[in-house]
């Protein structure tokens, strides 16, 4: 029987987060794409949390949108509360973070799929990568269709062999039941890709009308919410929002818990996944901090049209009978009623280290992966390498120079650069700590560190870009101007300061001068500044960081400078570093087997020093001239 | 969350360090002449290095916050036309450790950073100035230079050095974890309250690395002596003081030749202390200094010493020559020596402490008295902190030394950010390079510390 046979520029394997991104950055450059799932209703699925953002995830999703991706307008349209957290912090750690309706999420996605051009969508599980002489020639599927294509991009998520466990019973499926994908893993091995095997697990969802919420703390969204999108426009986004909720675990809970451990897959063996730290399970959490007292839940609603709640705090594969005592130990929850279990659940993923900066496969031309896969965790995490994994694929299919960013820029090169330089062993999640220049980096200056790239690559509209070159120019203005606005000494300028409890001042001074004193800031200034323009609230925003912090951020901009001589210097990737012969053995080993791209990363590789760093530079420069 | 270099301007001392000969500080870097600039203070008024000629030779001082710390020589080489290709300063001065040591510490003060091993010589490399054919040779070289330095650092720290250091360090490090997984998830974790309480742990933080800089001065100081100058009006009895000190029984005399001056010093020891009495070879100059040399000689004098010893009169009583001293006296470290105490006195010791607000010594001279007394006031003044006697020479290497300040620094800044009310994401940078420049000096470096501590000492919710 002769099989199917199409033809593609680009492959994509998977429609969760980051295979959604993927398909749609290359449909929009374009490209004849497709996009497979093995289930064509859990496009954008959200299995775990019901929710977008958080602290540095919120970070990804705005960088995100400002390069042109999705996620940020999706969640704009379907999230039922909204807040911006650590609010009172400096404003690199402001992250936002939405309650989103998962059910509206997934469908919204879907229905920007569909509608747009260049980009099908297709159920079925891929079971085969053709690679022939080190370059991709497509997939085949289980039913032995060929797709050929010039680049395929791998964003399977968590469904590679996937299990779900609670207790002893252990189902092979991909989250929430789905089908998953059992023949993949075998065609990556047998291509020589290094395969690991990672873990995470889920709390129950419960139902809303067994909980009894007069005991719990109730979690308003913020008043005025603020778009994940630039391109959204604020007014849009005001609307009623629903509450979550807060209670406690207690002593009983844990007891419950440390009489049950025997029974849990996790510390009986039954479970091989490396899982992660940050995200423990409740019966982690009570083994590893003994001394704790008592641990946060958050109930969140699964969407507007459901009953199902989602316990965060409480992810576990214990038994359902455990899981049933232990929840109903929680106040609030003492008549709860599960509607959804529990459970682990455990994948393959790919061992980062074999990918380029693009996110393309070092032995593989034309292979690219994102997400879950590369061993991240998130929906964020997953996103934004879906994205870049994306636009990689249409840039070499299309004879572009790779896009790549680096730690400097965003946190999504931070994201990529460690997982494609640093041993994973564990889910890798963004943390706002792993960004060195966090300063810069923040979510509200987003469009103005990405907007021009997004428009360069071809994914950001003659508008949208042209707000960017005006805003741009209004900040610098609005700086200058208050920089040079003089503040006398007079009676309406003691007075004023008097009130914010400032100390009086001497002399004259200016007013971004006052600006930088911690009490004071650009906008209770406002009062003696008659001759300030009208500006928009983010323009505003950026006026008062830039002055405020001005001398933070000129640290980290030297030490940026002096980062990004070490990221230019380029190295061939294919370079044997046993010839060079005063590098430390170790040194030549670790690099050998990262091959880094720069020196920059290089110097980044545990185990090579600065000096090795240095012998490197000699050795480049004297291969330079011989040349 | 690393750390990185603020600046590609990097300086070190370029000969072989040991006393006598000319040392030399050399600074490169797009910055150099810059940093330069602000420690170095020309013969001729007004004239920095900036606008200079490259290739000049210039004379002048370095000055460190107004006190001279050596006459130098400042060679000015504009890249490419230098050793390493880039902007280059040379400060040549008078040699012997403590000297070319202070002036270093001086300029990493003003902004340059202390290069690697072997860094000048890869530069050179780097930018076209040596042939490529010695490629093979910088590289075994920088990896030698770099093994020896790894070597000679371990060796120079004692062993109860890096378990203080380690313990910094563990400190800083969980408080940044703490911080950060707050930030990381703050519905978890909550920073209310949580500057006092910092506060709280940086500030015995802060005390235990000054008090390692300290020791980093007292190893100078014992090893390498304190640069003295006994003053007085003539006739004080300066010369049978300097008699009594330099005495056989208490003294051990080196003569160390210099080359650029011809200075001759000599050194005296007080107890665990070395005094280098300054311009020794005019050592009969100084002692009579106001009269002869005029004031001039004698002010520079007393800008270039550690310590003034000014020897009072108590049989004469004080003249307009003592008040000129007095006037020197002021904002640095000196003792009033009373002399002639086996005589009747004009003075008393009571009325010279407030006029100077400096220690007062009474001693003679002809009857040798007082003269442990010093001993103690001298040991006192220079050995700081808690550091017993027994306490072994610490901290003795300028990278040490220079990356305990930056950490000192880096804490300070904690501080004062807490006192501003400045949120706790910003303090975090400074704990983070506190931490850096800590580890650096036990050869560790950042690595995946701060994550592997927020997982593993806070509960991270979802």
């Amino acid at each position: 029987m002769p099989n199917l046979e199409e033809f593609y520029d680009i492959v994509v394997v998977g429609a969760g987060h980051a295979g959604c991104e993927a398909a749609l950055a290359c449909g929009r450059l374009g490209l004849e794409t497709i996009v497979f799932t093995v289930s064509i209703d859990s496009i954008a699925l959200m299995p775990c949390n019901p929710n977008i953002g958080g602290s540095s995830k919120g970070h990804l999703v705005r960088e995100l949108d400002a390069l042109g991706g999705e996620m940020g307008k999706n969640i704009d349209k379907t999230f039922i509360q909204s807040k911006m957290l650590n609010e009172s912090k400096g404003p690199a750690v402001h992250s936002l973070r939405a309650q989103a309706d998962k059910q509206d999420y997934s469908r919204e996605m879907r229905k920007t799929l569909e509608n747009t051009e260049h980009l099908t969508i297709r159920q079925a599980e891929v079971s085969e990568i053709v690679v022939e002489q080190g370059r991709i020639q497509g997939v085949k599927t289980v039913s032995g269709a060929f797709y050929h294509a010039k680049a395929v991009v791998l964003a399977t998520g968590t469904y590679l062999r996937a299990r779900c466990i609670y207790g002893d019973v252990s189902n092979p499926t991909g989250p929430n039941g789905l089908q998953a994908a059992t023949h993949l893993t075998d065609s990556l091995i047998a291509n020589g890709i290094e395969m690991f095997r990672f873990k995470t697990g889920t709390p129950a969802r419960v139902d809303k009308r067994s909980i009894d919420f007069s005991k719990m703390e109730e979690q308003l969204g913020d008043e005025r919410v603020i778009p994940f999108s630039f391109s959204t426009d604020s007014d849009s986004v005001q609307k009623e929002q629903v509450s979550c909720w807060l209670t406690y675990t207690n002593e009983k809970t844990h007891e419950i818990i440390r009489e049950n451990l025997d029974r849990s897959p996790l510390f009986s063996g039954v479970i091989e996944g490396t899982g992660p730290r940050y995200c423990p399970s409740i019966e982690d959490k009570v083994v590893k901090f003994p001394d704790k007292e008592r641990h946060q839940v958050f109930i969140e609603p699964e969407g507007l049209y459901t009953n199902e709640m989602y316990l965060s705090g409480m992810s576990s594969s214990l038994p359902e009978d455990v899981q049933y005592q232990m929840y109903r130990t929680v106040a609030g929850l003492e008549n709860v009623k599960i509607v959804r279990n529990a459970y682990a659940i455990e994948y393959d993923c790919i061992n980062s280290r074999q990918l380029l900066p693009s996110l393309e496969f070092r032995a593989i031309q034309g292979l690219f992966s994102g997400g879950q896969f590369n061993g991240s965790s998130g929906y964020e995490e997953a996103a934004a390498q879906g994205f870049m994994a994306g636009v990689n694929a249409a840039m070499k299919v299309m004879g572009r120079e790779p896009f790549v960013l680096d730690r400097s820029q965003a946190y999504i090169g931070v994201l990529i650069d460690d997982l494609v330089t640093k041993e994973n062993h564990e889910p890798y999640r963004m943390m706002t700590s792993r960004a060195e220049y966090r300063l810069l980096l923040r979510q509200d200056n987003a469009d103005l560190r990405l907007r021009k790239i997004g428009y360069d690559m071809g994914l950001i509209s003659e508008k949208d870009y042209q707000h960017i070159i005006w805003k741009e120019q209004a900040i610098e203005e609005e700086v200058r101007r208050v920089e040079k606005t003089p503040v006398g000494a007079n009676a309406v300028v003691q007075e004023f300061l008097e009130k914010h409890g400032s100390t009086p001042l001497k002399t004259g001074a200016t007013l971004a001068e006052l600006m930088r004193r911690p009490e004071l800031d650009y906008f209770v200034l406002r009062e003696l500044d008659d001759r300030r323009p009208n500006l928009p609230e983010d323009v505003m925003e950026q006026v008062n960081i830039h002055i405020k912090y001005e001398g933070y951020l000129k640290r980290q901009q030297q030490q940026v400078a002096q980062f990004k001589k070490l990221e230019s210097r380029k190295l061939d990737v294919n370079f044997d570093y046993s010839v060079v012969g005063s590098l430390r053995r170790e040194a030549i080993q670790k690099l050998n087997l990262y091959k880094p791209v720069s020196i920059g990363q290089a110097s980044r590789i545990s185990g090579v020093s600065p000096a090795d760093i240095s012998v490197l530079l000699v050795y480049l420069e004297q291969k330079r001239g011989k040349s | 969350m690393g750390t990185g270099r603020m600046t590609d301007t990097i300086a070190a001392v370029a000969t072989a360090m040991g006393s006598g000969g000319i040392g030399i500080v050399r600074i490169s870097g797009s910055e150099a002449i810059a940093v330069a600039d602000r420690v170095f203070e020309s013969g001729r008024k007004g004239k920095c290095l900036s606008q200079v000629d490259s290739h000049t030779v210039h004379y002048g001082v370095v000055k460190e916050n107004g006190r001279i710390l050596d006459e130098v020589l400042a060679v000015v080489m504009r890249g490419p036309h230098s050793y390493t290709g880039e902007d280059t300063v040379e400060i040549d001065c008078h040699g012997g450790m403590l000297v070319t040591k202070r002036i270093l510490e001086a300029v990493l003060r003003a902004g340059a950073e202390l290069a690697e091993p072997g860094e000048f010589t890869k530069r050179a490399f780097l930018n076209g100035r040596m042939d490529l054919s010695q490629a093979e040779a910088v590289m075994d070289l920088i990896q030698a230079k770099n093994d020896y330095a790894m070597k000679n650092s371990v060796r120079q720290l004692k062993g109860s050095v890096s378990e203080r250091i380690k313990s910094l360090r563990e400190k800083i490090l969980y408080h940044m974890a703490y911080i950060e997984s707050a930030l990381d998830d703050p519905e978890h974790i909550s920073l209310e309250g949580y500057g006092d309480l910092l506060q709280e742990v940086l500030e015995p933080v802060a005390n235990e690395i000054e008090r390692l800089i300290c020791s980093a001065d007292n190893g100078k100081i014992m090893l390498e002596g304190i640069r003295t100058v006994i003053l007085g009006k003539p006739n004080a009895g300066k010369s049978s003081l300097m008699n009594v000190l330099v005495g056989e029984e208490r003294a051990i005399v080196t003569d160390v030749a210099g080359t650029t001056r011809d200075v001759l010093e000599e050194q005296i020891r007080l107890g665990d202390v070395f005094l280098r009495l300054m311009d020794t070879a005019g050592i009969r100059e100084t002692v009579d200094v106001v009269e002869r040399i005029g004031v001039d000689r004698a002010r520079e004098a007393a800008n270039e010493a550690d310590l003034i010893l000014y020897v009072a009169d108590g049989e004469r009583g004080l003249d307009e020559n003592d008040e000129q001293i007095i006037n020197w006296m002021k904002g640095r470290k000196a003792i009033v020596l009373l002399n002639k105490a086996d005589l009747t006195m004009k003075v008393g010791a009571e009325e010279l402490r407030k006029k100077t607000g400096c220690p007062v010594v009474v001693v003679s001279a002809r009857e040798e008295t007082g003269i442990e007394e010093l001993e103690q006031v001298v040991q006192k003044m220079f050995l700081k902190g808690d550091l017993n006697q027994e306490d072994e020479v610490l901290i003795t290497s300028t990278r040490h030394k220079s990356l305990l300040e930056d950490s000192y620094q880096s804490i300070q800044m904690v501080l004062q950010g807490i006192n501003h009310g400045i949120s706790e994401d910003f303090l975090t940078i400074d704990l983070m390079e506190a931490y850096e420049k800590l580890g650096r000096i036990i050869g560790e470096s950042v690595g995946e510390d701060l994550v592997n501590e927020i997982f593993g000492r806070f509960c991270m919710g979802k």
